[in-house]
């Protein structure tokens, strides 16, 4: 049957996420985006939680219970919180969750245990590659075996890299095929150069050049099997779906409240249809795309790679999450654009959405 | 309660039953039901009449509830629009009767639809020339004369009014005022059985779509219908009380039950389109990729992928509404919402395919050029794209009609 609401144990988390959103995340955004930098004593808060370690499988000591609607549900509180601190506590989910889901035993054992441990261990991916043509399924960056070894050459950006882990999940084309491969991030030949970007100023990220890297063969993901990408492309399509749209409801709701304030010409503005209407239209699409999220999660839920659905779902969030941000900033007008509120960051944050494939994963 | 968007074996049930009801019996004719405007299509009302009516699966089975009437008017629609419209039941006019009336009224005016007579129609007249979307300013007027009410006044843009209007056994829910300086408050509906003396068809319109439904217009000269034919409480709450408008408001609550039925409607006519276009893209060798980088996206498959979200948005808008029914929870914003959505989603659909599909789906071969026409009547009737707002903006601000006009 067709059912639109949470269970009960999932509106539990929600509200557990939510009250840490408002305590600690919403207080700290401003802030975070300023300095470029999540502080270190929120983010082992946030782990306290065990948002990512309880999709864990219960063979590394995870919960065991991975859902991606509930994943759905985390995701857009805490985006609706701050969408680099988001990325920044669901980060050990880039690297824990694809080795869950396509490394071999041996990976598993040797990668997840420290993912759902008692502190905050970050994960990172560098799939999106500096380019217009940008493609997750076919990277620039290649992968030719030598030996027991793969030598990895190629350039990578929006790299989340924060402290804690000495490990990147990189992905490159071996015989045209994406493949993902554990690489050390000390590794010679690789070089970091911290990223300054436009928004998500708080997630730390760089842009990796791989010259000659050599890693094992042993640490090619899932082995001679290894990554089903359509099904991970889904994966973090679903995921920056669901913070897409904490994006837009937390502009959204700054934008509403504020005309509900504001007074021109004798009236509050939101009595305005021209505002009032931008209002509706707002609402109407975050839930409208919040349900299409739904529905590709539920998709993957039910075994299926769903990339038809979290495509549709990613593409209407791009679209919804940068227009409502927008709609936010002109509402407030001048006071929209600056830095004293939080609509301008949404702006610059929601625009990424049409580039940040993969930078969570549910 | 777990979020799922698996249909109901019923559902399913449903979709492929009223699926093969559009494509075997509105489909072949809804080309010439357009041509023959104001004709009445006999052949496609005979067999619903004789044969659409049934139960689809087990009554007693698991179901999505009005999520399934949406799921008909859906199909029905991606068969033909206008036919949907033309189909002999108690529509509008039978949801107000469900929603407002007493449990006598819907047997005596609902019970022969399910009868095995000749095919009824039902209707709901509320516009008037004056008075389209601002419902509360009706000039039509009913005055209480003994045991009877006497109607007087002109309506417009009656959908199914013919049918309803003039074949013994049908009706029209006519909205009237019994006290003018009572504004909204005064303002009440009645049951006109077909054939009422005084109540006469007038003309029928000329539209840029859903030529096969009948639009009349109604006039009401010296209407009496019995008192016993007023919908809902007859007491008249001024204007300023708190609780002024309640009989008013009662009858605006139809539309939370219409609107998703609408939307459905509009969800069908759009998929027909689509499904269109992507058959004849597929037949000339163009696919549509969801695997491919923005940099290689032609400007055709940017348009497609954008076509299908948005219209699977428009259809979880509008089961969402529909479910909210089920466990029966104020859908009012859901509702208008789905409503909103759905009519400009599918507006723009319909005119993308002609544009996308270019000279050939222009021209009346094809049935693309009809179903841009008529998709354009869901973002107008039941609430305009902008009454569907205004609701949506009053609800998400807290405000009343007088805070925001």
């Amino acid at each position: 049957m067709i059912e639109f609401d949470p269970t009960e144990e999932q509106e539990l988390v929600v509200e557990t996420v939510r009250q840490f959103v408002e305590n600690e995340v919403r207080p700290a955004a401003r802030e975070c985006d300023e300095a470029c930098e999540v502080p270190r004593g929120l983010l082992d808060q946030a782990h306290e939680l065990g948002l990512v370690a309880n999709a864990l499988p219960e063979s590394v000591g995870g919960g065991g219970e991975r859902n991606a609607v509930t994943q759905c549900l985390i995701a857009e509180e805490l985006a609706w919180g701050d969408l680099a601190i988001a990325l920044s506590i669901m980060s050990p989910s880039l690297t824990a969750l694809p080795v869950a889901d396509f490394g071999t035993e041996e990976q598993q054992q040797r990668v997840l245990p420290r993912f759902a441990g008692p502190n905050f261990t970050p994960g990172s991916i560098a799939l999106v590659e500096p380019r217009f043509d940008s493609d997750p399924f076919r990277p620039k960056s290649t992968a030719k075996r030598e030996g027991d070894e793969y030598v990895i050459d190629g350039a990578k950006c929006l790299v989340p890299w924060l402290d804690g882990d000495e490990q990147v999940l990189v992905f490159a084309s071996e015989e045209g095929r994406a493949q993902g491969f554990l690489v050390d991030r000390n590794s010679e030949g690789l070089t970091a150069e911290a990223e300054q970007n436009l928004g998500v100023q708080a997630l730390g990220s760089v842009e990796l050049t791989l010259s000659g890297v050599r890693v094992s063969a042993s640490d090619k993901l899932g082995g001679d099997a290894g990554v089903n990408m359509p099904a991970l492309v889904a994966r973090g399509r679903v995921g920056l779906a669901a913070m897409g749209v904490g994006v837009a409801r937390a502009a959204y709701d700054l934008a509403r409240e504020y005309a509900k304030e504001r007074e021109a010409f004798g009236a509050k503005i939101a009595s305005k249809q021209a505002i009032a209407f931008m209002l509706a239209d707002m609402a109407i699409e975050i839930d409208a795309a919040r349900l299409l999220t739904w529905e590709a999660a539920w998709g993957l839920d039910a075994g299926r790679d769903a990339l038809r659905e979290s495509t549709l779902a990613y593409q209407q969030v791009q679209r919804v999450a940068l227009q409502v941000a927008d709609g936010a900033v002109q509402v407030m007008g001048g006071h929209g654009y600056i830095r004293d509120y939080l609509p301008e960051m949404h702006l610059r944050n929601a625009r990424g959405f049409a580039m940040f494939e993969a930078l969570t994963l549910v | 309660m777990t979020i799922s968007f698996d249909l109901a074996e019923n559902s399913v049930l449903a979709q492929e039953h009223y699926n093969r009801i559009a494509r075997e019996q509105m489909r072949p004719i809804a080309r010439d039901a357009d041509t023959h405007e104001h004709e009445l299509p006999e052949s496609w009302v005979e067999w619903y009449w004789l044969h659409g009516r049934d139960n689809v699966g087990d009554v007693n089975a698991p179901s999505d509830g009005f999520i399934q009437v949406c799921i008909q008017a859906e199909e029905l629609c991606w068969g033909d629009a206008g036919l949907y419209l033309r189909t002999p039941t108690a529509a509008l006019g039978g949801s107000a009767v469900a929603a407002a009336g007493t449990q006598e009224q819907r047997e005596r005016f609902l019970t022969p639809f399910r009868g095995s007579g000749h095919p009824i129609w039902g209707a709901m007249a509320i516009t008037e020339a004056e008075a389209g979307s601002d419902a509360a300013a009706i000039q039509t007027t009913a005055e209480r004369d003994g045991d009877d009410y006497v109607i007087n006044g002109q309506k417009i843009f009656c959908t199914a009014g013919e049918g309803a209007s003039q074949v013994e056994g049908g009706f029209v829910v006519v909205w009237a005022t019994v006290d003018k300086s009572a504004g909204r408050g005064g303002i009440k509906s009645f049951v006109v059985p077909a054939g009422t003396p005084g109540m006469e068809l007038v003309g029928l319109e000329k539209k840029l779509g859903i030529r096969a439904s009948d639009t009349a217009t109604l006039r009401f000269e010296n209407c009496r219908v019995p008192a016993a034919n007023l919908l809902g409480s007859a007491e008249v709450k001024k204007r300023d009380s708190k609780t002024g408008d309640k009989g008013f408001k009662g009858a605006m609550a139809t539309f939370d039950a219409s609107r998703p039925i609408v939307a459905a409607m509009a969800v069908g006519v759009g998929r027909a389109s689509l499904d269109f276009l992507l058959e004849e893209l597929d037949r000339q060798g163009v696919s549509v990729r969801f695997d491919a980088p923005p940099s290689e996206l032609t400007a055709i498959e940017r348009d497609v992928i954008e076509m299908i979200g948005e219209l699977q948005a428009a259809r979880l808008l509008t089961w969402r509404a529909a479910s909210m029914m089920n466990k029966g929870k104020p859908n009012n914003l859901e509702a208008s919402m789905a409503k909103a959505k759905a009519g400009l989603a599918v507006t723009r659909i319909t005119q993308k395919a002609v544009e996308i599909l270019g000279p050939p789906a222009y021209s009346k071969k094809l049935m693309v050029e009809k179903w841009m026409r008529d998709a354009k009547i869901n973002d107008i009737f039941e609430g305009t794209q902008q009454i569907n707002q205004l609701i949506v903006a009053r609800r998400i601000l807290d405000y009343s009609s007088s805070m925001l006009r």
